[in-house]
């Protein structure tokens, strides 16, 4: 095989799928049933997952480094908040896709304004964006409840799964299967002649204006999509925690997700899995035996990891597995 | 209808901006010229906010040697982390940068609260320093005309610095064209651990300049994060000119915002941000 | 083995004759935020919780406390409840303490409903948190049992006709600021104006606020900063404007006169006047020997402050209950004992009521004056076992 073939194989069996790829889910299903325990912190890594995931589409595949994400999420949020507190409309399914079309709306619109420019200045309008919202759910504090937050209540999912605050299992299936639902969109999206158009832009931006793709329009497209996965991440994240407050718009929870991202490792798909899971339960763990000092074990890790994995957790495994396979072929 | 004391809001704006240039001059410097994306600034800042108190409450030193001695010793120590961590990334992408020096910031809140403790530091600045001042036409905080001295003061040695020595051309070589520099015969990795040491020295100059004002505690290192960042970014990558001149705008902006319309609330701030980056992507000053 | 059979013979011997079950150890969960911005209350609450365990073994009634503490981090609610879960599902514990932030408190609410698990409060202060629940009870404050306080003062006792107030722009900030708005009108005064000052977040210059009013020139400031560094920055601020020359008073709830930030404050915060439950300063038996242990257990430099009492207090609640139902902890039962519950705490008497389980206690007018070289807290007036006025008077949400 010449390289030229083995690079026309690679790209067009890249959107099969492997047996490896049934792991996390497999480690998901396995966690409901091992760890009933632990299905509230297993919940919150979901939703963190699939939060890291819309950003993925949009840091990963087509290059665009946001810190504001958590306006998508904190959308979608009040979008189900405010739907139940204020117009008793307690159906979670639909609940999130108006929290999807919430978010992607402001995703189109602050898209298209913001997308024509990148690197810190993006960053920074994306972020002062987010703050805006932020300030905003502050002022209408009559409606969103402010800083002292906004009670959440839904009906039991498809009138089945009832929510107990008490033991999250119905939580935890519930975001498990949006998850997956979602997952399988965004493979999708990125296995797709758009989302290779999209790494196309995030590789060479001039060669892509060359060619005649319509570059805007395409990374506007991906920004919506991204921000309406995000919404329905909020929506989930303010329908099984039954409570919502402005930290669901702040700083921190972009900051999150994005070093989540890098952490996992980014443009992979399951590097917001690797991630989230990581930090989540490392984080959990820390701060239960030192409650005072436990980020500065976090901080190490990440340390750690940009000095030695800059392609983040799953690079490094695919960089073992490479190196594996070809000592295998030597 | 209530009256309206203009001199002291542009006093107070011009004041306020200087506060925002002394607090972030040291990211432009780091950030700005030196392209790393480096969120642990606010860090560098709080460490030498701690010196300073701890060399002002347990050994009753003088201000100025304070702010001095915590200049010196955080760039010394900013020069191992330089060193072993930042300069094997300098090449990488922004996102390992950000895991870096987030990383940095986590560690760097947990060793102060391991030695400070979680409590909110003040300083007793010297006499002539408190209290109001009378200016003839109106009074005025004595601190607050004091800082609009330093931030003059820096911005002028920072400009004669870097414009009219030879190592000030040097660094901008360097950041120019890095390649080009070294076959020059610079001595590249030399000047960047110093320039890293001089934006650490600054920041940490600005945490103590800035106690008096903006308080000081653990949280510090991320609180004023986003603020560090929108004066550089509206200032322009690359140009502490520009850094001074949007800390500046932003700073009378915003204090004339509140001062007229305190229910806007942060909207000044994020909305001017906005404005400008929209008109001018590479901020006021910017080259890229 | 047969002397280590003969005395656990003895042992089981000598617990029957004392009339007393097995011991119990019983688990204590402590929610409270020891990283970011909350992280000084934490540790004021945790050390006053360990003071009075460790003065207080012989009230357990041979019972041990083992306390399990979780990290609530932020204010947003989610970090709390999953910790609270946690808990609760596997930690098994038989009684809540601690809270902060009150959105955290308020998040956990249908949880602890659910579980059956008594919980106090020993923060969180937005009114009508001991409503959503039936197994919380509070040893804290509201926000308008000193601001309501305050504002029936200056305007009876200081004799001010107009007043402005500022306020930072969160929930405890607008309670604070609406409930001195409301005393003092009560009072026949007059508020110009209620001033947000910007978020708990944001640069704490209040320079731009204050010359607003100075400009309108109002007998009296009231100012609400969340306790820290903002109330520091409050105080200079306020000398560096030379407002006191411009004849404004300066007055508040304690926060802003905390008995931790006070000394680095300078001689500006001399003549404060500020309303509230509690000051290391008190001449009381209670307090003095209060503050004495505290100094000998934590340092000399370490100062209770209102933190400090609230989890001081709050420990003492937990231990009654485990004291009187011998270790065996029912939530109903708990509630019951929490319902009336009355302590010489060292900020005087203090009562849980039984209708709202909320707390009662006495507000303090303080004036600061200078001993020495030390600021001090004068207490100037008592106002005796104040209800929250917000539920006395069904402001709003209180009803």
């Amino acid at each position: 095989m010449t390289v030229a073939e083995a690079a026309a194989t690679a790209l067009a069996t890249r959107h099969r799928v492997r047996p490896l790829e049934a792991l996390p889910w497999v480690l998901a299903v396995a966690a409901f049933f091992a760890l009933p325990e632990y299905l509230a912190v297993g919940t919150q890594i979901l939703i963190l997952v699939l939060f890291a995931l819309s950003l993925d589409l949009v840091l990963g595949y087509a290059g665009i480094v946001t810190l504001g994400h958590a306006a998508f999420f904190g959308t979608g949020a009040y979008a189900v908040g405010l739907l139940s507190a204020h117009l008793d409309w307690h159906e979670p399914i639909t609940g999130l896709i108006v929290a999807a079309a919430a978010a992607a709306l402001v995703g189109l619109v602050s898209g298209w304004v913001l997308l024509r420019t990148h690197g810190l200045t993006l960053l920074m309008l994306t972020m002062a964006t987010m703050t805006l919202l932020h300030e905003l759910a502050n002022e209408q504090e009559n409606l969103t409840g402010g800083f002292d937050g906004l009670p959440v209540e839904i009906d039991p999912v498809l009138g089945l799964l009832r929510f107990s605050p008490l033991t999250y299992s119905g939580q935890y299936l519930y975001a498990l299967g949006l998850l997956f639902l979602m997952f399988l969109v965004v493979r999708r999206v990125v296995y797709s002649p758009f989302g290779h158009s999209l790494t196309g832009i995030r590789e060479n931006i001039l060669r892509m204006h060359a060619v005649g793709a319509p570059v805007r329009q395409r990374l506007v497209t991906v920004y919506t999509i991204s921000a309406a996965i995000a919404g329905v991440a909020g929506g989930l994240f303010a329908q099984v925690n039954a409570y919502i407050t402005l930290d669901v718009l702040s700083l921190e929870r972009a900051a999150t997700a994005l070093i989540v991202l890098i952490l996992g490792g980014h443009g992979r798909l399951y590097g917001a899995f690797v991630g989230a899971a990581l930090y989540m339960i490392l984080e959990d763990e820390l701060a239960k035996e030192f409650p005072e000092f436990w980020q500065f074990g976090l901080g190490l890790v990440l340390v750690l990891i940009a000095l030695f994995a800059r392609e983040g957790l799953t690079g490094l495994f695919a960089q073992a597995a490479e190196r594996f396979r070809k000592r295998a072929r030597s | 209808m209530e009256s309206i004391d203009i001199p002291s809001i542009v006093l107070g704006g011009l004041a306020y901006g200087m506060l925002l240039f002394i607090v972030s001059v040291g990211l432009s410097v780091t950030m700005g010229l030196m392209g790393f994306v480096n969120l642990a600034h606010g860090a560098f800042a709080m460490i030498g906010g701690y010196v300073v108190v701890t060399l002002m409450g347990g050994l009753g030193a003088n201000f100025f040697l304070a702010l001095l001695a915590a200049f010196v010793l955080v760039a010394l120590v900013s020069v191992v982390f330089e060193r072993l961590l930042y300069a094997p990334l300098y090449r990488a992408d922004e996102l390992s940068q950000v895991l870096l020096t987030i990383g940095l910031v986590f560690m760097m809140i947990a060793t102060v609260t391991f030695f400070w403790g979680t409590e909110p530091k003040t300083i007793r600045l010297p006499s002539y320093l408190a209290g109001p001042m009378d200016l003839g036409f109106t009074s005025f905080p004595a601190y607050r005309i004091f800082m609009i001295g330093v931030g003059a003061a820096m911005i002028v040695a920072l400009w004669l610095g870097f414009e009219r020595t030879t190592i000030g051309a040097q660094i901008r070589a360097a950041v120019d064209n890095r390649r080009m520099a070294q076959s020059l015969g610079i001595n590249v990795d030399r000047l960047f651990t110093m320039t890293f040491a001089l934006g650490s020295g600054l920041a940490a100059m600005g945490g103590g300049l800035g106690i008096e004002i903006i308080g000081l505690n653990p949280q510090y290192a991320l609180n004023y994060l986003v603020f560090f960042l929108i004066v550089v970014a509206v200032g322009g990558l690359g140009s502490i000119r520009g850094t001074f001149l949007a800390a500046l705008v932003i700073g009378m902006f915003d204090f004339a915002g509140k001062r007229l319309y305190p229910e806007a609330g942060a909207f000044f701030i994020y909305a001017i941000t906005i404005a400008v980056l929209l008109w001018r992507p590479q901020g006021l000053f910017g080259r890229r | 083995m047969r002397i280590s059979r003969l005395v656990a013979a003895a042992a089981v011997a000598a617990m029957f004759s004392a009339g007393a079950a097995y011991a119990k150890t019983v688990k204590v969960g402590i929610v409270l935020p020891y990283t970011g911005g909350g992280a000084d209350f934490a540790k004021q609450i945790e050390k006053g919780m360990k003071l009075y365990l460790s003065q207080n073994k012989d009230k357990l009634g041979g019972h041990e406390v083992e306390l399990v503490t979780r990290d609530s981090k932020r204010p947003g609610g989610d970090i709390a409840k999953v910790a609270v879960q946690e808990l609760i599902t596997r930690e098994k514990v038989d009684i809540l303490g601690g809270f902060v932030y009150s959105p955290n408190a308020m998040s956990v609410a249908p949880l602890v409903t659910e579980a059956k698990v008594p919980m106090v409060i020993m923060n969180a202060g937005t009114s009508f948190i001991p409503a959503m629940s039936p197994y919380y009870a509070r040893v804290s404050f509201t926000m308008w049992q000193s601001g309501y306080h305050m504002g029936k003062y200056a305007a009876e006792k200081l004799g001010y006709k107009t007043a402005m107030a500022g306020f930072t722009n969160y929930p405890p900030g607008k309670d604070s600021a609406a409930a001195f708005k409301r005393g003092f009108e009560d009072a026949g005064g007059k508020v110009q104006e209620l001033i947000p000052m910007g978020g708990p977040r944001e640069v704490p210059d209040f320079t731009p606020f204050f010359q607003k009013v100075k400009d309108a020139k109002p007998n009296a400031l009231y100012m609400f900063v969340p306790a820290g560094s903002h109330a520091s920055a409050v105080v200079k601020t306020y000398n560096d404007l030379g407002m006191r020359g411009a004849g404004i008073a300066l007055i508040g709830p304690g926060d802003i006169t905390q008995d931790t930030k006070l000394q680095g404050m300078g001689d500006g915060a001399q003549g404060l006047v500020t309303v509230h439950h509690y000051s290391a300063d008190y001449d009381t038996p209670e307090n003095k020997a209060f503050v004495k242990a505290w100094k000998a257990a934590y340092g000399a430099d370490s100062t209770p402050d209102f933190m400090g009492v609230q989890g001081y207090d709050g420990m003492a609640a937990i231990v009654d209950v485990i004291n009187k139902l011998n270790g065996e902890i029912d939530a109903d039962k708990a509630m019951d004992i929490l319902k009336g519950w009355k302590f010489a705490s060292p900020r005087g008497p203090i009562m849980i009521d039984p209708q709202t389980r909320d707390i009662v206690q006495n507000e303090y007018v303080h004036k600061v004056t200078k001993q020495g070289d030390r600021l001090m807290i004068e207490v100037v007036a008592t106002i005796p076992q104040v209800k929250d006025p917000c539920k006395e008077l069904k402001v709003g949400k209180c009803k």
